[in-house]
């Protein structure tokens, strides 16, 4: 008799599937214009997709919000505060970049509203003077890890004696990288011989890069975003400066190679994620995501959905729409199984995860290695 | 010796730079002699000529001598209307209201460019029209890039001179800087020099923005502003008014932004070149190669 | 005692319009959004008004002017901050304190700078405008609290409407009744004709630096409000194309006119701000090539602002 019953309420609930959700709005905050657009874009990608696949067993109706911010700091925070004032959003995925972050996750903190972020690698994220932003998470490794890697990677398989650092001073992302690089590669018995800092507006770096040059450095780290590498890059082989080239997860953009050519051939750099993953959540929504835009993911596009379906998760099985108890429940989320591998949040909120080294070849980026945390 | 090398290789980034911003200044230092009026908007067509290049090369593949003259005809066109348009009418207006026009014509070329239909304010990387050789010259490198802002400018400057020292046109525009109202009574057409001044500055900046595009490959709608007003103090140091000056100017804020950046800390590359500004216009405010002006 | 009951207008209007801004804000008829665009309306409004002194009566064309108001937003952020501030009480010596750093600082500037003339001005205003800015930039170097490039965070919130409105006010009457005094016929003379002007007796370089002054501390005090309102700063805040949002505002309430400077104050933020959340991305980008078309065609028509009628 129950089961009879049970399948006829299942079949009015998937009649009227709408009578029956109640609306709730999820914010996106990513750079769609820009000079990161290519994130922004891949970002949004990965959010939708997370909520059509959300939208076919979950609790709720899901109302996006997305808003663009130019990858500035102003412009995300007035997108911040638009989304969580005006249109009243439960939780806000994004911002992608440290930047917007940084200043994003305090407004989202002091309203108390939940922000889990894809791809923002600086600590300042989630902690200010010492102190953790209880509403504020992030589904991917931090800078200082980040930073390790890829000088723990120059200095044992590139065999790396001496290196330079060049980096935008007006960019957290950047200049925390740099930092954590030059810590473990003097640790290691490494020299840096150049720290040189530009600034985003930048275009002539002959310069800084004739500055670079006299000191031969065996590798050259330029951890910022791709477009600025891609153009950097040009100029350091145009000047003749042979050192490889390394940098962090904003080079993941297919316009890297497309701007700058052979000038990065043979470049490496730490990411979260490799396409060529072989696990049954990865290659699911790979292939998902290659069907709607014929693409394969870039780690953008594979973080944002992770973040998203953490919280659509979050917001499904927390004891009620209330931000304490979405907190409450991130909180103790176990084992989430992402398309950039298993998350768990630590008491900062960062994921502890694992990083991938890719080298950049003529026409694609080829995985290296895996090193763990 | 590496120590000398080393310096000459700023020395030649540093020319690289202020060749462009030469070529720049002499549209603001002309057009300041005709009409002693800031041409704000010069920035903003010094950017134009990068992007119409960028237009023509990405969309019609053309050779580059046809890039170069088909972007010098557009500055100059665009460079005519905004004078006769925007400048023309208010001539006899208190000179407050010309700035702000000018003010007002630069911010309508940078945000028009950038509208989602046009251009974006996207960084938009700029097709090189041909490949990058390097010549090792064992003190120090160059690039066929570099060698191409030298001669380009270098005959730019040859040409401009021919034309102001040599023609008729030449001579009118001196006079008109000179004193206006006289040459006029001399039967100069004043509207038409003052057009032709507009012609000549912007297709100068035009070239500039050509060249900049090549060396750095990376434009957006706001790439004129800095270089516009950096030119603009190469004007001022060279002496506002006087061709040479200008040319002298851009060369010494080139290498001055290079060197800061080389030798101090390239954050306060823009810092020190304001103090240049603020230097000049305190103690020596005709430039270099100016001549003292009484007080009035 | 005269010039409190000539502008008793003033005070009139400002306690309808805090009632209703009031009654507004507390039924949430009104977004705490909004409410945060309307004290950034008022805090505008200020700074701008420091502008017209300097531009409006004295005919100085200053294109740094945002860096003055850079210089309240920093030094309270700074302030606050540090002190750990958080109440009014101890907020009214910060604030004053920003607005004489920012006043001394445009003393000093304005010693060298005022002696020149029209255009000459404006490029060393605007060369000042960006020094203060690359100085921001590099802040870090100084303090790592004050950000540098990447941005202040963390500044506290203290401005609210009651503070913002007010202190607007008693501004507000304090500039006419420096306005109706011989100070502010100085300072049109001085922009009728500084030749004549100084023929005549005036102490023009003396008149010309405390209009400067002045200007300036009124847009010291503007920043510090701002700073203490959006707890956020970023250097590009505070560049030339700030400097340029607020000689808009003059330009269009009309040179000389504080009502009109309120005024336009308010359409301005209304319609860059509060556009914002009606329009879709695609449109809000047209108001920038708008805005451009409207000052040039406001220059050829109505030279000297909107609200003024001679075309001289």
């Amino acid at each position: 008799m129950k089961k009879i019953f049970l399948v006829f309420m299942a079949m009015a609930l998937l009649a009227f599937p709408s009578f029956a959700k109640e609306t709730v709005k999820l914010g996106l905050i990513a750079p769609l214009t820009g000079d990161v657009k290519t994130f922004g874009e891949s970002s949004k990608n990965g959010f939708i997709i997370a909520i059509e696949d959300y939208s076919k067993s979950g609790k709720y109706k899901i109302d996006p919000v997305i808003a663009d911010d130019r990858n500035d700091p102003t412009e995300g925070a007035n997108a911040a505060l638009k989304l969580i004032t005006q249109d009243r959003v439960i939780a806000i995925s994004g911002p992608l970049t440290s930047k917007v972050s940084i200043p994003v996750s305090e407004i989202a903190n002091n309203n108390k509203i939940p922000m889990i972020t894809g791809a923002a690698t600086n600590p300042k994220v989630t902690i200010q003077d010492g102190k953790r932003k209880p509403y504020v998470f992030r589904a991917c490794f931090i800078d200082p890890f980040q930073g390790t890697v890829a000088a723990n990677f120059a200095i044992k398989e590139l065999k790396a004696k001496t290196a330079a650092v060049l980096y935008d001073v007006g960019n957290d992302y950047s200049k925390g990288l740099s930092e954590y690089f030059k810590a473990t590669f003097t640790k290691r018995g490494g020299n840096i011989v150049a720290y040189e800092s530009y600034q985003k507006d930048d275009v002539d770096f002959s310069a800084l890069i004739t500055k670079i040059q006299v000191k031969r450095p065996d590798v050259l780290y330029l951890p910022d975003y791709y477009n600025k590498v891609a153009l950097i890059a040009r100029q350091v082989r145009e000047k003749g400066l042979k050192s490889t080239l390394i940098g962090g997860d904003g080079w993941d953009s297919p316009e890297l190679l497309k701007i700058a050519g052979g000038a990065i051939v043979g470049g490496y750099f730490t990411n979260h994620y490799s396409p060529d993953r072989k696990d049954p959540v990865a290659e699911a929504f790979i292939k998902r995501y290659k069907e709607k835009h014929n693409t394969v993911p870039d780690a953008l596009a594979a973080l944002s959905y992770d973040a998203t379906m953490i919280l659509l998760k979050a917001i499904d099985n927390a004891k009620s729409l209330k931000s304490e108890d979405i907190v409450r429940y991130l909180n103790s989320m176990k084992n989430h199984k992402g398309v950039t591998g298993n998350i768990n949040f630590d008491k900062n909120g960062d994921a502890v995860k694992s990083a991938v080294i890719l080298k950049v070849e003529k026409d694609k980026v080829k995985y290296m290695t895996t090193v763990n945390p | 010796m590496e120590h000398i090398s080393y310096i000459l290789q700023q020395v030649v980034n540093g020319i690289q730079l202020g060749a462009v911003y030469a070529l720049i200044a002499l549209g603001y230092t002309m057009v300041y002699g005709v009409l002693r009026l800031i041409n704000f908007a010069h920035g903003d067509v010094f950017m134009l000529g990068a992007f119409v290049a960028y237009f023509l090369i990405s969309k019609f593949g053309l050779p580059v001598y046809l890039v170069f003259i088909l972007t010098m005809i557009s500055c100059a066109m665009v460079g005519f209307i905004i004078e006769k348009v925007a400048y023309k009418p208010l001539r006899d207006a208190p000179k407050i209201s010309l700035l702000i026009t000018a003010v007002g014509v630069s911010l309508f070329l940078e945000y028009f460019l950038s509208l989602k239909a046009l251009f974006t304010p996207n960084y938009i990387p700029f097709p090189r029209p041909f490949e990058i050789q390097t010549y090792d010259l064992s003190f120090f490198v160059i690039t066929n890039v570099q060698l191409l802002i030298f001669i380009i400018t270098f005959i730019s400057l040859f040409i401009l001179y021919l034309l102001i020292y040599r023609t008729r046109y030449g001579i009118a525009m001196r006079a008109v800087s000179h004193d206006k109202e006289t040459a006029s009574l001399m039967g100069v057409g004043i509207d038409g020099i003052i057009s032709f001044t507009f012609i000549v500055g912007a297709s100068l900046a035009g070239v500039g923005g050509i060249l900049y595009g090549i060396a750095y490959p990376q434009i957006n709608v706001f790439m004129g502003i800095m270089p516009g007003i950096k030119s603009f103090i190469a004007a001022v140091l060279g002496g506002i008014g006087i061709i040479h000056g200008a040319v002298v100017g851009g060369l010494i804020i080139g290498l001055c932004e290079v060197f800061v950046s080389a030798f101090l800390s390239s954050t306060f590359r823009d810092g020190v070149i304001f103090i240049i500004l603020f230097a000049v216009l305190l103690f020596r405010p005709m430039g270099i190669f100016g001549k003292r002006i009484e007080k009035v | 005692m005269r010039f409190f009951t000539e502008s008793k207008w003033f005070f009139f209007i400002t306690i309808i319009i805090y009632v209703i801004l009031k009654a507004l804000f507390f039924s949430g008829m009104a977004s705490s959004y909004i409410q945060q665009i309307i004290q950034y309306a008022v805090i505008i409004a200020l700074a701008s008004i420091g502008l017209n002194i300097i531009y409006g009566f004295t005919g100085q064309f200053s294109l740094g002017h945002a860096a003055f108001y850079g210089i309240g937003a920093y030094t309270s952020a700074y302030l606050t901050k540090i002190l750990g501030i958080d109440n009014l009480f101890s907020y009214i010596p910060v604030l004053m304190a920003c607005s004489v750093i920012s006043g001394i600082i445009g003393f000093l500037i304005g010693i060298p700078i005022l002696k020149l003339k029209d255009d000459f001005l404006a490029i060393a205003t605007l060369g000042f405008g960006t020094l203060v800015r690359v100085f921001f930039d590099n802040s870090d170097k100084l303090s790592d609290v004050l950000g540098g490039s990447r941005g202040f965070v963390g500044i506290p919130k203290i401005t609210n409407l009651e503070l913002i409105l007010f202190f607007t006010l008693f501004i507000v009457v304090i500039t006419r009744h420096m306005i109706n005094s011989r100070f502010g016929l100085f300072w049109r003379c001085i922009k009728d004709d500084e030749l004549a002007a100084s023929s005549i007796g005036i102490n023009t370089t003396n008149m010309k630096l405390k209009a400067f002054t002045y200007g300036c501390m009124l847009a010291g005090f503007g920043g510090a409000f701002y700073a203490n309102l959006y707890t956020f700063l970023h250097p590009s805040n505070f560049d030339i194309l700030k400097s340029i949002d607020f000689l808009i505002i003059v330009i269009i309430g009309g040179m000389g006119n504080i009502t009109g400077t309120i005024l336009a104050s308010f359409i301005w933020v209304g319609f860059i701000e509060g556009l914002r959340i009606i329009l879709p991305s695609e449109i809000l980008d047209i108001r920038w090539v708008v805005i451009p078309i409207l000052l040039i065609f406001i220059m050829m028509w109505r030279p000297y602002g909107i609200m003024i009628k001679k075309t001289k």
